[in-house]
C-alpha cells in the first residue's frame, strides 16, 4: 500500500517534471500543475494514511483517539489547491496573453525580455 | 502590546482591499494608497521601536497556544525587515508619483502594490512555515501583476518566465514543508526546531534542507539558480523594479537565514560548506554577468545577484558576528539597490534611454543627479565612509576571524570589480558627452529626486553614524545564532 502510494507520485511528479521541461507554453503550465498535484499528495501522505477513522472528539471524552485520522494535511493541501489554483488561473491569461500579442507559444520564439537591452545587438527595443 | 506584530501586515491588506474598492476612482484610490504606504511605514517603526524595547514579541492567532495556532513573531531581524520594508514602499510611492503611468494605475497598480507588501511582511513575521509558503505565494501572485503591468511583449516575456521557475520554487518548498511535517509533526517554526533537537539526523532531514536549500535558492537568486532574475527585472517598469530589487529576493534571503538558523542550523545540517561555495560563485558570477552589460537595469539586476553573494557568507559562516554582518548587508543593500533603480529610472528620463551606449552627458546636464548617483554607487563597492564599507567590513572581517581566507579575499575582489561596473555607468552615462542627436533638454521630475535624495541621505547617514545601526546587527545576530528567547516566546515557556 505505501510502496504503491510512493510509486504513484512519483510518477506523477515524473510526468509534471517532463512536461515542465517541454518549449510550449501550454505545455509547461500543465507541467506545474500536475506536479503541484503529485506534491500535494505528498503531504496527504506524510499524514500518514492508515486511519479513516474522523478526528472527532466523543462526548465524554476530552482526547482524540489514538489511531483517529490526521486532518492537519487535509486542511494544508485545501489551501495549497486554492492557491494552485489561483496560478493556473493567471499562468493560463498570461498563455492567452502571450499568444494574442506573439502569435506563438513556443518559448525558442519568446524571447523579448533577451532583446530589451541585449548587450550583442545595437537595437533598443523600447526608448 | 503585542498586537505591533500584525500591524505591519494588517496596513497593507486593508489598503488593498480599499484601494480595489476605488478601482474607478483614480483619485480617492492614489489618496487610499499614499495613506496605506504611510502607515505601513509607521508600523514597521512602531515594531521596531517594541522589538528593540522588549526583544522577541509574538502574537497566536486567535488564541490558540502555539503550536497548534498560527503564530505571527518579530525578533530584531524581522522587525528590522518589517520597517525597511515600509522605508521601500514610501521612496518608490515617491518616485512613482512621477513615474506610474495612468494606464499602469487603471490596471490596478496599487492593490497589486499593497498586496506585494502584505506578502513581504507577512513573510518576514510568521512563525509558520506553512504559512510562511502561503505569504510566498500571495507575493509571488501580486509581483506577477506588477510585473506583468505595463502588457508590452517583453514584459509578457519576463513575467512568464519569472512565473514558471518561481512557481517551481515554491512547489519545492511546499513538498519540504509536507516532509518537514511528516518527521517533526508540527508546522510551528519554534516547535519544529525544539522536536528536531531531540531527532538522530535522518535521510528526509537531508532531502529537506536539499529542497529548502533549491526552493529558497531560486527565490533568493544564487548562483546556479539565479537566472530568472536578470530576465525578468529589467523589463519591469521602474517604480516595479526598485521594490522587488530591494525587497523580493531578500525575502527569499530572509527565509534561508530564518530555516537556517532555527529549524535546521547550519553548523547539524552539514551545509555550511555548500553555502560557502554558492556564496563564492553567487558573488563571482553575479559581477561577471554584469561586465558585459550596457542597459543600466540589466547591469544592476546583475548586480543583484553578486550582492546576495555578501549575504550568504555571513550565513555560511553562522557565526554571531558573521550573521550580523549579513543582516547588516540586507539592511545596507536593500537601500543601495532600490536606489540605483530609482536612478536608472531618472539616467532614462535624463538622457532618453537606458542604453548607456547611446546616452551621455548627464554630469553636464544634471549635476546633482550624478552626485546622487556616485552615493549609492560607491556604497555599493564598499568606499568609506558609506554603509557600503561597513557591510563589507563586517563580512570580510568575519570570515577572516572563521578562517576562512579565500572567502574574504574574493569578497574584496568582487567588491573592486562592483566598483568597475560603477565607473562604467558613471563614465558612459554621466561623464562621456552626450551624443549630437539629442543634445535637447530634457527634465527629472522633482518627485524622482526627492526619492532618490532620501534613500541617499540614509546611505550617508548609515556611513557616517554606523554605531548604532551595527550594534543592532549585533545584537539580531546574537537572536539568530541562540534562537533559544525566539522559541522561547512562541512556546510561552521556559527552556531547561
Amino acid at each position: 500500500m505505501n510502496l504503491t502510494f510512493a510509486l504513484a507520485i512519483s510518477a506523477l511528479a515524473g510526468c509534471g517534471v517532463y512536461m515542465l521541461l517541454s518549449r510550449h507554453v501550454i505545455r509547461i503550465i500543465i507541467g506545474v500543475a500536475i506536479l503541484s498535484a503529485a506534491i500535494n499528495l505528498a503531504i496527504l501522505y506524510s499524514g500518514r494514511i492508515a486511519s479513516a477513522l474522523p478526528p472527532v472528539i466523543p462526548a465524554d471524552i476530552s482526547e482524540l483517539g489514538l489511531d483517529t485520522a490526521n486532518p492537519l494535511p487535509q486542511a494544508l493541501i485545501l489551501t495549497a489547491i486554492v492557491i494552485g489554483f489561483a496560478l493556473t488561473a493567471f499562468a493560463s491569461a498570461l498563455a492567452l496573453q502571450l499568444f494574442r500579442s506573439n502569435g506563438t507559444l513556443d518559448t525558442d520564439d519568446l524571447a523579448d525580455a533577451e532583446r530589451l537591452g541585449n548587450p550583442f545587438t545595437d537595437k533598443d527595443d523600447r526608448a | 502590546m503585542a498586537n505591533a506584530v500584525l500591524w505591519p501586515v494588517l496596513a497593507p491588506i486593508a489598503t488593498a482591499g480599499l484601494a480595489a474598492l476605488f478601482w474607478n476612482f483614480r483619485k480617492t484610490q492614489k489618496a487610499v494608497s499614499c495613506a496605506g504606504t504611510l502607515l505601513t511605514f509607521a508600523a514597521g517603526l512602531y515594531l521596531l521601536a517594541r522589538v528593540d524595547a522588549e526583544g522577541v514579541v509574538a502574537v497566536q492567532f486567535g488564541a490558540w497556544a502555539a503550536p497548534f495556532g498560527i503564530t505571527f513573531v518579530a525578533d530584531r531581524l524581522a522587525a528590522a525587515m518589517a520597517a525597511i520594508t515600509g522605508l521601500m514602499a514610501l521612496a518608490t510611492m515617491i518616485f512613482g508619483a512621477a513615474d506610474i503611468r495612468r494606464r499602469e494605475e487603471r490596471a490596478g497598480f496599487h492593490p497589486l502594490f499593497h498586496g506585494m507588501l502584505a506578502g513581504v511582511n507577512g513573510a518576514f513575521l510568521t512563525g509558520d512555515i506553512f504559512n510562511l509558503y502561503v505569504w510566498f505565494e500571495i507575493m509571488l501572485i501580486t509581483a506577477m501583476g506588477l510585473l506583468a503591468i505595463g502588457r508590452t511583449r517583453a514584459q509578457l516575456d519576463g513575467v512568464f518566465k519569472y512565473a514558471v521557475l518561481n512557481l517551481f520554487s515554491t512547489l519545492l518548498f511546499l513538498l519540504a514543508v509536507g516532509m518537514l511535517y511528516g518527521v517533526a509533526g508540527s508546522l510551528n517554526m519554534a516547535d519544529i526546531a525544539l522536536r528536531l533537537r531531540e531527532q538522530e539526523p535522518s535521510l528526509t532531514l537531508v532531502i529537506v534542507g536539499v529542497l529548502l536549500f533549491c526552493g529558497f535558492g531560486i527565490k533568493a537568486g544564487y548562483f546556479p539558480l539565479f537566472f530568472w532574475l536578470p530576465a525578468s527585472y529589467h523589463t519591469a517598469s521602474v517604480t516595479v523594479a526598485a521594490i522587488f530589487a530591494g525587497l523580493l529576493t531578500k525575502v527569499g534571503v530572509y527565509a534561508c537565514f530564518r530555516v537556517f538558523t532555527l529549524v535546521l542550523p547550519m553548523e547539524t545540517s552539514g551545509l555550511a560548506p555548500v553555502m560557502a561555495f554558492i556564496a563564492a560563485g553567487t558573488m563571482l558570477f553575479g559581477v561577471f554577468g554584469a561586465a558585459v552589460q550596457w542597459d543600466v537595469r540589466r547591469i544592476l539586476a546583475f548586480h543583484i545577484v553578486s550582492q546576495i553573494g555578501y549575504m550568504l557568507l555571513g550565513l555560511a559562516l553562522a557565526t554571531p558576528a558573521a550573521l550580523a554582518g549579513g543582516i547588516f548587508y540586507i539592511v545596507h543593500h536593500i537601500i543601495v539597490k532600490a536606489n540605483l533603480f530609482l536612478i536608472a529610472g531618472a539616467i532614462h528620463r535624463g538622457s532618453g534611454s537606458f542604453d548607456l551606449r547611446k546616452g551621455g552627458g548627464l554630469l553636464k546636464s544634471h549635476p546633482a543627479l550624478a552626485v546622487l548617483f556616485l552615493i549609492p554607487a560607491l556604497s555599493l563597492g564598499g568606499i568609506p565612509p558609506l554603509s557600503g564599507f561597513w557591510a563589507k567590513f563586517m563580512v570580510i572581517d568575519a570570515s577572516l576571524d572563521a578562517g576562512a581566507w579565500w572567502l574574504a579575499g574574493l569578497a574584496l575582489f568582487v567588491g573592486l570589480l562592483t566598483l568597475y561596473s560603477m565607473s562604467k555607468i558613471w563614465a558612459e552615462g554621466f561623464w562621456k558627452p552626450a551624443p549630437q542627436w539629442h543634445r535637447r533638454r530634457r527634465t527629472i521630475p522633482p518627485a524622482f529626486y526627492a526619492a532618490i535624495a532620501l534613500l541617499a541621505g540614509l546611505t550617508v547617514a548609515i556611513g557616517l553614524f554606523a554605531q548604532p545601526f551595527v550594534a543592532y546587527a549585533q545584537a539580531a545576530g546574537q537572536q539568530l545564532a541562540d534562537p533559544t528567547p525566539y522559541i522561547e516566546t512562541v512556546l510561552g515557556m521556559r527552556l531547561g
